[in-house]
């Protein structure tokens, strides 16, 4: 899968989270909300660090945004505390939280000016009128939105009121920006654009953000890390490499990416390796990431399908990670085609192949003979 | 296909209109009839408009009215947003359907009935009816029309520029006067106007509710009008009518220019 991930300096790069001294940030400790039978948010637990750019993705519904109303102070945990810069906030309303939001809707004051959108914020907090005036021009300078400042909120473009948005609650100085899926509503070649951006800002401020979105390239592009939900519960933490190479299991890896899953038994280990049989590929898998199985217990195997390679010819070995098919369906995406492989067994295969020929010399074409084939170091074992 | 109206729908249109403004077609033209005969011209004349003015009664009347009217229309406005605000934003309370329907009754409840229960209950207090007592049984009337035009107004706003407020620290009044008030500020003026145009039309429960030294327009009206139609009352009525007129066109105008010069505006 493409996914641009902006470049970072690397003397600034942090990972907080791999150093066992480092203090979290934000800290959610077993929290729960319900909402009469349905719990939203089931006893989650999740530790942000300073200068994050954390993601919480999940399908809709998956309790997200909850947790992100939570840390905003908009809904009040059943059960469990939630501490900023080691404060308990869990009792604390949201006008008095070091957090700022930007709402999904942007939820621009319609019948106030960009200006005085921005610098609500402070002029609740009563700072003198120059402080206010110097730090709104701030923040206008680093969205760009300046000589738009006396527009109101409905003569701006989708774009630019996203910028207000973010100014607004980046204006305040929070030590949480949260945002609620910010980018929904842009098209997609300037929503690619503004995530970079983000990642900018949030460098530059060094700033704590947390982004809610059912994006998946979008959580992985802006995000350090980020946290997979799914009802309620956490599925699985980590960097969006580490969610995409080693899944923890089926529903992440089908969540983010594509991804072939294959019904496979135990047959031995050797080593750091283990071998498994699958029946719908008639032919033995070999992986270097062993996981504590029995013999006979169902297990799955997840290929990616950029990590399949696709030929006409067989490849010198065949015992193992190999199989024949028919080619079923092409899908062209331009950069990339996906080759959708029929097994004799009847089971379906994709394999991703970048076109690095022109669409008219494709060497595989439909009802081709092809062997899909991968590595040992290609696969991951998953047991749910 | 697309044809221009046939004569049926010309005569349907025309009789429906002459049904409806007929009748005050005739009384604005009688009102300026020089013959004190109501059904026989008798040449032009402002003479009924001189005998208004001069008319000491019909204009205390006059005076009484807009005053319950205002008085009406502020309390009207105050009580009616709260309970608009109440069934709107509390999503559950015990009692809330009882509480629904008793803020909604008054707009099905017989004139007759409101007004009567409410002259029991001044009597049964002893409270001195007048100019006060027709303000209150008024107001009773006039504020579930308000929570109705706030309710539907509250219905339709984005909960989350509160939201945004109360993030950005303003605490829940502040943001109630710094965003939710000013947005719904036209609601509450068109609800205003609606209680001070029921108050200044009521006659049945301003009969029974009010004393000596209240009495109010259209109660004065009807009593002239029960000793005989004089084109007096038809100048009266002239005037009301063009007062209605000129707030509704001043509305209108207001609310149009609004609208072009926001659509004058460039939105990039």
């Amino acid at each position: 899968m493409a996914t641009a991930r902006p470049i970072r300096d690397p003397r600034s790069r942090i990972e907080p989270w791999q150093d066992p001294e480092a203090a979290p940030f934000v800290r959610i400790q077993g929290v729960t909300k319900t909402f009469g039978d349905l719990y939203a948010v089931d006893n989650v637990s999740l530790d942000i660090f300073k200068g994050e750019f954390f993601a919480l993705l999940g399908p809709s519904g998956c309790g997200k945004s909850t947790l992100l109303r939570m840390l905003a102070g908009f809904e009040k945990p059943t059960a469990g505390r939630i501490l900023i810069d080691g404060v308990d906030m869990t009792d604390f309303p949201p006008w008095r939280r070091p957090v700022n939001m930007m709402f999904q809707s942007y939820a621009l004051f319609p019948h106030l000016t960009v200006r005085r959108n921005i610098a609500f914020g402070l002029e609740q907090e009563r700072l003198p009128r120059a402080e206010i005036a110097e730090r709104v021009a701030e923040v206008v300078r680093l969205v760009r939105l300046e000589g738009l400042e006396d527009r109101k909120p409905e003569q701006l473009s989708g774009g630019q009121k996203q910028r207000v948005a973010l100014a607004r609650a980046l204006v305040k100085r929070p030590k949480v920006l949260l945002l609620d899926e910010p980018l929904g509503a842009l098209d997609k070649k300037l929503r690619d654009q503004t995530q970079l951006e983000l990642v900018n800002i949030q460098d530059r401020l060094g700033l704590t953000f947390v982004i809610v979105t059912h994006d998946q390239e979008e959580a992985m592009t802006v995000g350090s890390r980020m946290a997979i939900m799914r009802e309620g519960q956490i599925a699985q933490i980590g960097t969006p490499s580490e969610i995409y190479e080693y899944p923890a299991s089926r529903f992440v890896a089908e969540f983010v990416g594509e991804v072939n899953l294959i019904e496979a038994r135990l047959l031995r280990v050797e080593g750091t390796f283990m071998h498994l049989r699958a029946p719908a590929l008639g032919c033995a898998i070999v992986t270097d990431r062993p996981v504590p199985a029995l013999p006979g217990e169902p297990l799955w195997v997840a290929v990616r399908p950029e990590k399949m390679t696709i030929a006409k010819a067989p490849p010198r070995e065949t015992g193992h990670n190999c199989v024949e098919g028919e080619v079923f369906d092409i899908e062209y995406l331009g950069d990339v085609s996906v080759y959708h492989v029929r097994l004799e067994s009847g089971a379906m295969l994709r394999a991703t192949e970048a076109n690095r020929l022109r669409l008219i010399e494709r060497p595989i074409t439909w009802e081709d003979r092809v062997w899909l084939s991968w590595g040992p170091d290609a696969s991951v074992v998953l047991k749910s | 296909m697309r044809r221009g109206p046939g004569p049926f729908d010309l005569a349907a249109l025309t009789l429906g209109f002459a049904f409806l403004y007929l009748p005050i077609v005739i009384l604005v033209v009688f009102s300026f009839n020089a013959s004190k005969l109501v059904t026989v011209w008798g040449g032009f004349s402002l003479r009924w408009y001189e005998a208004v003015l001069s008319n000491q009664q019909l204009l205390d009347s006059a005076w009484v009215s807009v005053r319950i009217a205002f008085v009406t229309a502020t309390t009207a406005l105050v009580l009616g947003t709260m309970a608009g605000l109440v069934l709107v934003r509390i999503q559950r309370f015990p009692g809330k359907a009882l509480f629904t329907g008793m803020v909604f009754a008054p707009l099905v409840m017989p004139e007759v009935v409101t007004g009567l229960s409410l002259l029991l209950l001044f009597v049964s207090l002893d409270v001195p009816r007048g100019f006060w007592t027709v303000a209150i049984a008024h107001t009773t009337f006039a504020t579930c029309y308000v929570a109705v035009v706030v309710q539907a107004r509250l219905l339709t706003f984005d909960r989350s520029l509160e939201e945004a407020a109360m993030d950005l620290g303003a605490p829940p009044v502040r943001t109630f006067f710094l965003v939710t008030l000013p947005l719904i500020a036209p609601s509450l003026a068109g609800g205003w106007l609606l209680a001070f145009a029921l108050s200044l039309d009521d006659l049945v429960i301003a009969s029974f509710t009010t004393g000596p030294g209240a009495t109010t327009l259209p109660m004065r009206i009807y009593s002239q009008a029960r000793l005989g139609v004089t084109p007096e009352i038809n100048a009266v009525c002239t005037i009301l009518v063009a007062l209605v007129t000129i707030v509704v066109l001043v509305i209108s105008i207001v609310q149009k220019r609004r609208l072009v010069r926001e659509r004058a505006r460039p939105a990039r």
